[in-house]
């Protein structure tokens, strides 16, 4: 389905023949385990967080099928408690992260202009760990031994003591699992994008998507420790008998809380950050401009993801803390919305003074505007304490959340769904069926979820299986029952038209949209390394610009070919100077032999077998060892003198 | 490396906090009942064996940076020793410790082991590294002047190790006292 | 199903609240007020306590000010999408001024100003009641509320009395898991935290009846583990808190006399308490006025005869997980067991 390599003018047919052969690998089954192309990565990101998110969904969607009436028993009370946490925390940590890693694993790359991610083989390691971690926690639930203590999992309630079974085992360790693949992504994109950018694009001609997956990967790398951290401590807490949690012999309950919400607030940011940067990416192509405010974006971005360390108190204002933390909490919740507002109007701005071309994408854009906004006013009055008091932990939060969620995370990625899938695919979507989609998810969600402020605020909590008549309950708990099936068929449509697409769809052009970013600078679907000739950077909208497209065709030079080799360019930090051409590691089965290893340990972690786990440990470590094993090269080619 | 140090950073910055925040949760009396304050001698001669440990790590990758093998072998091997020393004397202190207070015996004995047995094997990582270093350069072919990324990488994985002990060396042996 | 008893205040409110607004915004907030306010749900937006008026007037303030902006952003995009249609490439404009006003400027001093009015309340909810007023000690239990006054000896459950008008402390503490003490018509959630003590207080400014439920996610039954809050005047709340610290009604008839035995001698006395008997169990509520509750279960199933047998004979078909094990009570002995239960009132 790719489209035919025609020599362009700049390079010549051996140069791209022999990129092709260092580049491209054989349609095997081996292959298949042993890629490390960025784009199949991506495209195995975005459908494995896909199929993770069909999972959760259909978890929702018999939640709501339970909640449609009072004292309904559709489910138990344990399988609605495994249903909620499962949904909740695989809807956070194995579809909304990894979905957006997906984008970024796929785009990054293309957008600066380089032929794959620093690391092609720790990408691969990291998808490997996603794929088994995930499976690793939904294999938990036919057992009926799915974590069942609410996606943060509060202590005491957590402890053996009160939670025997597997359960929040599977939690804990399967969250740990999954933090090897998230901490190691992370990594990836940060030296990815700091260091293999296209020759002349500087800070300041950096596209806004990728500033977004840089600052979130930022955010992963002083966040997530202190997850892993409290999950290390629950576990040893259940497992031999440590005290951490355990207020009787010392330890403190709220210490779950602050670890848990250290890491739990920024991860709202590091969902919401990769989409609001599709949302910059989306624009320029639909407003026929670039979008205004680059200066305050980066911004924005920036401060977002450092004040979002200072806020985490808000999720334990319930708690009885004193005052004064909680003015000053209160202060630095506030104050975070200020950036958004930034980014919105500066949104606004860039379609006010464009010309809008209302394609599938910018459908979804102006959902996500519109429910975003929504469900970030919320956020601003759950930043006052005195009212957060009142609504915490009633659904008027699980609409806030769902919004800002749904509307902030979901609809921008269905907009980059569309827009991307020419390049992904080579092929277009159908238009109509995009248009369908469209108005029955935006209608389904807000069915769905708007009735959630009300009779959250009518008093009913979150987190309850089953309710007693109320009037205001029943009758809207109907009403988003009926929304959230609206929202699964809409969702339907959407894979269907991602499948006819796929089955059916007009080949795409190379620039379907005349985006502005560089990845409509190559074919679609791209060839596997990327670009023939590695375009030199002049501005922040290289794709619309003449010295750009120049330079990987009639100005194309043999340094930015480098078809001798496996090669794409260094560059430096700040200002994208080449620094060398550096070679890219082949294809490797050892990822996945990695990842399998610690599928194998944590699996004798979670059942207790020790000295498996030992002894998978040391596999671990060995596959390690032999991985980074040096080769043997001759000594003038080293340099050794003595 | 830098990132994954930046990480681990915020991990052992996390751990410590969590002492501080249980320490004056708990109240007063700290350790708890019945727990001495940790003794000084012991640590303070393993933070003379660790901390000098980096020395040699410096000289080692800036040999190497030269193509003098040799100092790469030499150096890396002396950081070995050190660190085997260190991991030998905390098993040493363990074993005193043991007798008095365990892991499940209340919150301060779940915080001693858990921070300086996490630190420990970081030690214990940090050697793996050092000694995987020192195979991978004995068998020659590996390093030289123009390849040196994994040296330098090993070396900042230790030199972290070494400072984050001061920080542990800070919060559980000396904070008590203060 | 909907329980006997139901959790109203008398509803003055909304037609009090309807009176200061414009009719036409009067019809947007009627959405809100629809089901929740007029009705007897216990719904925050009808509020009957000093912290929920408070909070109340907070919520009401947020949402006008969400509303206009909400318009202005609305205005925007679609003006948009009306008279910006088009596919020619446009390379002019940088509004930052307008960015940045708009964007940062504008809400800054929105912010500033109702983080102002939010401090205000915050402090009011943080009002300690006076030293001498009446404490409530609650304790939290998966999944029912353990209820006793500071000074008393009495216990109930699930039911806590407050004279109306008066400041009340509650003192919350929990016995297993965290919980959290809500009563949307009255007060704000205060959570219960293991190890640790909270207080908050309770303050109705109407008699009535107001449904609590536990806030915090506390296991399998988080879902029945709700409360009742009555607020009545002085004289009855004095009536009632000597009734608690009296013996329980004797049993009167025959049938209520085996009762009773059944109850002292059976397994139920293991776990539960009737005051003046053997019966001195604390694993579960104190049974004393277990007749006048109501409800069964912390808001499981209304408190009628047939609810309680099949309580009695096997509760966890009713609140699945709960901690009361089915009970051997044989046939014959269940009426009796029943006639003395709903006698205790
Ligand atoms: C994508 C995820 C995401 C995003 C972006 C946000 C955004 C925000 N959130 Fe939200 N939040 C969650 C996900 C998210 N949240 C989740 C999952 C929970 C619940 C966890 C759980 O309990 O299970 C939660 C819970 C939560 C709480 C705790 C509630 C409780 O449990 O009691 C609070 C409290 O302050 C809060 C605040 C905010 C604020 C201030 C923002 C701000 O960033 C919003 C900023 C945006 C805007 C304000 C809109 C645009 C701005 C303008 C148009 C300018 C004009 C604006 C004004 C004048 C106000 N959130
Ligand atoms: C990104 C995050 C995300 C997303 C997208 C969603 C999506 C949905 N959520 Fe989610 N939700 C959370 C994150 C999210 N949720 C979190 C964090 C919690 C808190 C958990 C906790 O308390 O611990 C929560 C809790 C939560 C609750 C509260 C549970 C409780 O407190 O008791 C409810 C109740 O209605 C709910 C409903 C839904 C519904 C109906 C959807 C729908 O949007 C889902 C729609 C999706 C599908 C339906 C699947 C896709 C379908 C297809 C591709 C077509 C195939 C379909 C068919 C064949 C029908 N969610
Ligand atoms: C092992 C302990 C135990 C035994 C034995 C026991 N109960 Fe219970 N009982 C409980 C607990 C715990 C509850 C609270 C359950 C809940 O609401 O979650 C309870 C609740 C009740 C209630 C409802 C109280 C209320 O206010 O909601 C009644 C009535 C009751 N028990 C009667 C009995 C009788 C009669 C017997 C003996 C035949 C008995 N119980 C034996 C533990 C016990
Ligand atoms: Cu107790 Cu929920
Ligand atoms: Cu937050």
């Amino acid at each position: 389905m790719s489209t035919t390599t025609t020599p362009s003018p700049g390079i010549s047919r051996e140069d791209l023949t022999r990129l092709g052969a260092h580049w491209g690998e054989p349609a095997s089954l081996r292959s298949w385990f042993t890629t490390v192309d960025h784009k199949r990565i991506g495209r195995r990101y975005l459908v494995t967080a896909g199929f993770f998110f069909v999972l959760a969904g259909l978890s929702a969607l018999v939640m709501r099928t339970q909640l449609a009436r009072p004292e309904a028993g559709v489910v138990s009370p344990q399988q609605y408690n495994q249903l909620f946490t499962m949904h909740g925390t695989a809807m956070i940590f194995l579809f909304a992260t990894p979905m957006l890693f997906g984008f970024g694993n796929f785009l990054v790359p293309l957008m600066i202009g380089s032929r794959d991610m620093a690391f092609p083989r720790l990408n691969a390691f990291g998808y490997w760990v996603f794929l088994f971690a995930g499976l690793f926690m939904w294999a938990s639930l036919p057992f009926g031994a799915a974590p069942n203590n609410g996606w943060f999992a509060y202590a005491p309630l957590s402890s053996e003591a009160h939670n025997p079974g597997l359960h929040m085992d599977v939690y804990a360790l399967g969250l740990l699992f999954l933090g090897i693949s998230t901490t190691s992504a992370s990594i990836n994109f940060i030296v990815t994008a700091l260091k293999l950018r296209a020759p002349g694009m500087s800070l300041n001609r950096v596209p806004l998507f990728v500033w977004a997956i840089v600052a979130t990967a930022f955010m992963v790398i002083f966040a997530l420790p202190a997850l892993n951290l409290d999950n290390a401590m629950l576990f040893l807490d259940r497992r031999f008998g440590t005290h951490f949690f355990d207020p009787s012999a010392g330890g403190n309950v709220l210490l779950w809380q602050h670890l848990f919400w250290i890491f739990g607030h920024p991860d709202v940011y590091i969902i919401v950050m990769p989409a609001l940067g599709i949302v910059s990416a989306v624009l320029p192509a639909f407003t026929r401009r670039g979008v205004v405010g680059y200066p305050l974006i980066v911004l924005s971005i920036v401060s977002i993801s450092i004040i979002s360390f200072g806020v985490w108190v808000h999720h334990m204002f319930a708690t009885g803390l004193p005052q004064l933390s909680y003015s000053f909490f209160s202060a630095a919740s506030t104050i975070i919305t200020i950036p958004s507002g930034i980014q919105i109007f500066a949104w606004l701005a860039t379609m006010a003074l464009g010309r809008l071309v209302l394609r599938v994408p910018l459908l979804f854009v102006i959902g996500f505007i519109v429910t975003f906004v929504l469900g970030g006013f919320t956020g601003a009055m759950f930043a006052l304490t005195a009212f957060d008091q009142q609504v915490t932990d009633s659904y008027f939060v699980v609409a806030h959340f769902h919004y800002v969620l749904i509307g902030g995370a979901v609809f921008p990625m269905l907009a980059g769904l569309y827009y991307w899938l020419p390049k992904i695919s080579g092929r277009m979507y159908h238009e109509r069926l995009g248009r369908w989609a469209f108005w029955l998810v935006f209608a389904g969600m807000h069915v769905t979820f708007f009735p959630m402020h009300l009779y959250g605020l009518f008093g009913m909590p979150r987190r309850v299986y089953t309710y007693r008549s109320e009037p205001g309950w029943d009758g809207w708990n109907l009403v988003s029952t009926a929304g959230s099936y609206l929202l699964a068929v809409g969702l339907l449509l959407v894979l269907v038209g991602v499948l006819h697409a796929l089955l059916r769809g007009r080949p795409a052009p190379g620039d379907p949209w005349e985006g502005d970013s560089l990845e409509w600078a190559t074919a679609s679907p791209p060839e596997p390394y990327n670009f023939p000739v590695l375009p030199r950077v002049h501005s922040l909208h290289p794709a619309w610009d003449a010295r750009t497209a120049e330079s990987t065709t009639t100005g194309a030079t043999a340094d930015r070919i480098l078809s001798a080799g496996r090669r794409t360019l260094v560059t430096s930090e700040l200002d994208a100077h080449r620094e060398r051409a550096v070679e890219m590691p082949e294809s490797s089965v050892k990822p996945l032999l990695l990842a399998g290893a610690l599928l194998v340990l944590f699996t004798s972690l979670l059942f207790a077998w020790y000295p498996v786990a030992a002894v998978a440990a040391l596999i671990v470590a060995a596959t390690i060892a032999v991985w980074l094993w040096p080769p043997r090269r001759p000594d003038e080619e080293l340099g050794v003198v003595a | 490396m830098v990132m994954f140090v930046a990480t681990e950073a915020t991990l052992f910055a996390c751990l410590l906090g969590s002492y501080f925040y249980l320490r004056f949760q708990y109240g007063p009396q700290w350790p708890p009942d019945g727990i001495e304050d940790p003794k000084l001698l012991k640590p303070l001669v393993m933070t003379a064996v660790l901390l000098p440990s980096s020395l040699p790590v410096v000289w080692a990758e800036h040999g190497i940076r030269r193509g003098q093998r040799w100092r790469l072998r030499a150096g890396l091997t002396a950081t070995l020793l050190l660190g085997a020393t260190f991991l030998t004397l905390q098993a040493t202190e363990y074993a005193e410790k043991l007798k008095h207070f365990t892991m499940t015996t209340d919150v301060y004995g779940s915080l001693f082991y858990l921070i300086t047995g996490f630190h420990g094997l970081h030690v214990l990582v940090g050697l793996t590294m050092i000694g995987w270093l020192l195979a991978a350069s004995l068998r020659g072919g590996s390093f030289g002047a123009h390849r040196h990324d994994r040296v330098r990488n090993a070396a900042i994985y230790w030199h972290f190790v070494d400072l984050v002990w001061i920080a542990i060396l800070f919060t559980i042996y000396l904070s008590p006292r203060l | 199903m909907s329980l006997p008893v139901e959790t109203t205040a008398e509803t003055t409110s909304s037609a009090g609240r309807g009176r200061r607004r414009p009719p036409a915004l009067a019809a947007l907030s009627g959405l809100l007020l629809l089901a929740g306010c007029g009705g007897s749900a216990p719904s925050a937006l009808n509020p009957a306590g000093t912290g929920a008026i408070r909070v109340s007037g907070l919520w009401w303030l947020l949402f006008w000010i969400s509303m206009a902006v909400f318009a202005e952003v609305m205005a925007v995009l679609l003006w948009a999408l009306v008279f910006r249609r088009g596919t020619a490439r446009v390379r002019h404009g940088q509004p930052l001024r307008f960015v940045t006003v708009t964007g940062a400027a504008v809400p800054f001093v929105i912010l500033v100003a109702v983080y102002g009015v939010g401090l205000r309340d915050l402090a009011a909810l943080g009002d300690p009641p006076d030293r001498d007023a009446p404490t409530v000690e609650v304790t939290g239990h998966k999944w029912w509320w353990e209820v006793r006054y500071e000074g008393g000896s009495g216990a109930t459950a699930n039911e806590i009395h407050i004279p109306v008008g008066e400041r009340v402390r509650v003192r919350l503490r929990t016995d297993d898991v965290l919980h959290s003490f809500w009563v949307p018509q009255l007060m704000p959630k205060t959570d219960l935290i293991a190890g640790e003590t909270r207080e908050t207080w309770l303050q109705a400014e109407r008699a009535g009846r107001y449904r609590g439920q536990c806030a915090e996610y506390c296991g399998t039954q988080h879902a029945h583990m709700a409360f009742l809050v009555v607020a009545e005047s002085r004289a009855e709340y004095d009536a009632w808190r000597a009734r608690l610290d009296a013996p329980a009604r004797q049993p009167q008839t025959e049938a209520e006399r085996r009762g009773q035995q059944a109850f002292v001698q059976g397994t139920c006395a293991a776990c539960h308490a009737v005051r003046g008997t053997g019966a001195q169990g604390r694993v579960g509520p104190d049974l004393s006025t277990v007749g006048s509750r109501w409800s069964i279960g912390a808001g499981a199933v209304p408190n009628d005869a047939g609810h309680l047998g099949g309580w009695i004979a096997n509760s966890q078909t009713v609140k699945p997980g709960n901690a009361m094990p089915p009970q051997p009570v044989d046939a014959a002995q269940l009426p009796d067991l029943i006639a003395y239960l709903r006698s205790l009132r």
